[in-house]
């Protein structure tokens, strides 16, 4: 359907010719922006009507006191079910090392939590099938995991502001919830105007870059650089270029798209995915009010290793 | 006179949602008292982690996203 109407606008209304560099790319925009965002609608609004959006209040309170495999594994699943933004991530850990969740099990949580969602997941498997999207919160689980415990390893406890320890919270009542049809359609219809104005221009950038790479770099420079028989450091290059790029999960996913088309190798791909939507420099900077710096660097750190292993093994293995 | 807190550490989501009261406040011609709570310290205290909360009258009713047009109307007039 969306090839459909791609087709018929790009080679039929504009008449441009199939196989010219700007027809392709063109082609690519208005078939990705169409799709992705009828996912995105489609998504929201039906885990809007579902309200199965779990909150970091609820997340705390389900973690908390857990042994400590039980807790983290909470902390990871539910962690990708559950949306916070960005500028929450303070208040988030100050609540959970509060709350006595380990230091550990929080980073878990705040890798998994941009890393894997919903929302990209869908998009995953609408547009890059369910095998790339099942290895990719494979990883993902496997790096939150990792990268976490890692954490833990190093004392990371050492180099929290001595503030955060002194803080007390208060118990709030959650807000009471309509739960009737037409109050869980509003929600849905607050939650994808929410969401998609949030994120729109991280999808439009993601697709606008995705179809540049898909008209215009030549196949052959991709299968050379960061194609499966290129060179091993295709990966860290791909890792290190990723840290200062920040887009949302969904914004990464039509720039993957288009360089998964021209033929390069899957765990570079994933590794510089994981690497956009995890791990970037202005969320790290703002965890530097509970931090200090030597923790803010090992997190890093931890995170571009981890993500490197990821594109090595997939690319072995593929 | 009702007293309204935003709780956010100024956050662009908390800014809009402060945005968003005084311009609904001033259309339905309700007096409002409308803090800003930008101390992580006090907006833990009120157990809130997800920002931007909305407190009304020392009562927690709403986190984690900008509230509607409708909730807010609906928390001003209650």
């Amino acid at each position: 359907m969306f090839t459909w109407l791609a087709d018929n606008l790009v080679y039929g209304a504009l008449d441009l010719t199939e196989g010219d560099r700007f027809a392709d790319a063109l082609h690519f925009f208005v078939m990705d922006t169409t799709k992705i965002f009828f996912l995105l609608v489609v998504v929201i609004y039906a885990m809007g009507l579902l309200r199965a959006l779990m909150s970091p209040e609820r997340v705390r309170a389900y973690v908390r006191g857990k042994p400590p495999w039980l807790a983290r594994t909470l902390a990871i699943t539910l962690g990708a079910v559950t949306p916070f933004c960005s500028c929450s991530s303070v208040p988030l850990f100050i609540g959970f090392v509060e709350a006595g969740i380990p230091l550990g099990v929080t980073f878990s949580f705040l890798i998994a939590s941009p890393m894997i969602n919903e929302i990209a997941v869908v998009l995953l498997i609408g547009i890059l099938g369910w095998e790339l999207a099942f290895l990719y919160v494979a990883a993902g689980v496997v790096v939150a995991w990792v990268g976490g415990m890692a954490m833990e390893w190093f004392r990371a406890e050492r180099w929290v502001e001595d503030y955060v320890w002194k803080i007390q919270m208060g118990e709030a009542q959650p807000p009471p919830v309509d739960k009737s049809w037409k109050g869980r359609h509003r929600f849905a219809i607050a939650e994808v105007k929410e969401i998609v104005r949030r994120i729109w221009k991280w999808v439009v950038i993601g697709i606008a870059v995705g179809a540049a790479f898909h008209g215009f770099v030549p196949g052959d420079w991709v299968t050379t650089y960061l194609g499966a028989q290129g060179n091993w450091l295709a990966v860290p290059g791909a890792v290190l270029l990723g840290i200062p790029l920040y887009a949302n999960a969904t914004g990464i996913i039509p720039v993957a798209e288009a360089m998964l088309g021209k033929g390069a190798a899957v765990g570079t791909t994933l590794a510089f995915m994981m690497s956009v939507a995890a791990l970037s420099l202005p969320e790290i900077l703002i965890l530097r009010k509970v931090i200090r710096w030597p923790a803010l660097a090992l997190f890093a750190a931890v995170l571009a290793v981890a993500f490197i292993l990821v594109g090595w093994t997939f690319n072995l293995v593929t | 006179m009702k007293t309204i807190q935003i709780l956010g550490s100024g956050c662009a989501n908390c800014q809009r949602t402060y945005d968003l009261f005084a311009r609904t406040a001033q259309e339905q011609g309700v007096e409002v008292d409308i803090q800003k709570v930008e101390d992580i310290a006090e907006i833990l205290a009120m157990g809130v982690m997800s920002t931007p909360g909305v407190v009304v009258d020392g009562t927690v009713v709403h986190s984690g996203s900008i509230p509607s047009h409708s909730q807010v109307v609906s928390w001003l007039d209650a």
